[in-house]
């Protein structure tokens, strides 16, 4: 697992108080991760912080699943 | 109780009747204030009365950007924002069928949309932190109406509804937002009141007085607190009685 997966999950593991089995590449943090709306923006200021990366509202509505998120990371920064 | 100690608060239309007031109240309960409005010279009046803990921040909020910049300064100069009070506002009264599209906008700019934009931009700050109060100086006259105000009375009731619904997007984070709808409060404007106006206004209100800047400022204190963390959506009316709604 690259850097960028696993500090992506550490995150998702704390701000969604899941487990981190359930934080797979593909799970999604609304429909698997029990994410609602708020907690999603919540995610990608957090991305933002641990990354340094600015992710722009219309990309942030892309980042859907954990693999977005890592995608996104990798991409930009 | 009402302890504000280490919270920071950004007060618009602080150069003005309310808004001082406001501010004062705050600032008494430990706050820090950052103090907005057009004029310098009254802010920094304000400013020295309160002596420590203040920043004065002018900004004209019917321009958009400034009133973005002003988001930036507070939060910079402040190194954050717990407390945002939208009293900043002003009037252009004129029967609908009179009245001019600028008359419509600017209030619905400096009233309306600098509430949106200031609250918009605490957004991230306030999630983070897991603690924010924004709290609007709506009016009476938004709930009821009132013949020559139509502009204004919408900017008003606009932003009830606009606090409700940001109130039940951010309460789960420790956000509150809610709205205090003062009824006539001593001004320049009352106090230039004839004498047979004054005695038929005063005749509305149960009271028996108009209310004083304290009045609403005791009332900001207490939905600013921690204590007043379950109260949200709501809007408090302070005003002696002239409307029970
Ligand atoms: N007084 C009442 O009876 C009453 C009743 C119901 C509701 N209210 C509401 O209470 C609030 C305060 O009213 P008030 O009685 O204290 O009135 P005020 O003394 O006239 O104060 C209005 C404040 O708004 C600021 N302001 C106006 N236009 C601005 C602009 N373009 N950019 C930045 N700041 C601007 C003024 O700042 P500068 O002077 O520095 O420009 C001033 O500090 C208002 O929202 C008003 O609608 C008042």
């Amino acid at each position: 697992m690259s850097d960028t997966a696993e500090r992506v999950k550490k995150i998702v593991v704390e701000h969604l108080g899941v487990e981190e089995a359930k934080v797979t590449e593909n799970a999604s943090f609304i429909d698997d991760l029990g994410a609602d709306s708020l907690d999603t923006v919540e995610l990608v200021m957090a991305f933002e912080e641990e990354f340094g990366v600015e992710i722009p509202d219309d990309a942030a509505e892309k980042i859907q699943t954990v693999k977005d998120a890592i995608d996104f990371i990798d991409a930009n920064s | 109780m009402f302890d504000l100690t280490g919270k920071r608060a950004l007060v618009t239309g602080a150069s003005g009747g309310i808004g001082g007031a406001i501010a004062t109240a705050l600032h008494a309960q430990g706050a820090v204030v950052a103090l907005s409005g057009t004029r310098q010279e009254a802010l920094s009046a304000v400013a020295e009365k309160l002596a420590d803990r203040t920043y004065v921040i002018p900004a004209n909020l019917s321009d958009p950007e400034s009133v973005e910049a002003l988001a930036k300064s507070a939060l910079e100069a402040m190194g954050g924002v717990d407390i945002l009070i939208n009293n900043a506002g002003i009037t252009r009264d004129q029967l609908l069928m009179r009245m001019k599209d600028a008359d419509w906008a600017d209030v619905m700019r400096v009233n309306l949309e600098s509430a949106f934009r200031l609250s918009r931009a605490m957004m991230r700050p306030m999630m983070k932190a897991r603690y924010g109060r924004i709290i609007s100086i709506t009016s009476v006259v938004g709930v009821t109406g009132n013949a020559g105000q139509a502009n204004y009375a919408a900017s008003k009731a606009g932003m009830i509804g606009f606090s409700k619904s940001l109130a039940q997007e951010v309460a789960s984070r420790g956000i509150t937002v809610n709205c205090i709808a003062p009824g006539f409060i001593t001004s320049p404007m009352t106090d230039a009141l004839g004498e047979d106006q004054r005695t038929r206004l005063l005749g509305g209100i149960p009271a028996g007085r108009f209310g004083e800047g304290d009045d609403i400022a005791s009332a900001a204190v207490y939905l600013s607190s921690a204590e007043a963390g379950y109260v949200t959506g709501q809007t408090l009316h302070v005003n002696g009685g002239m409307a029970m709604i």
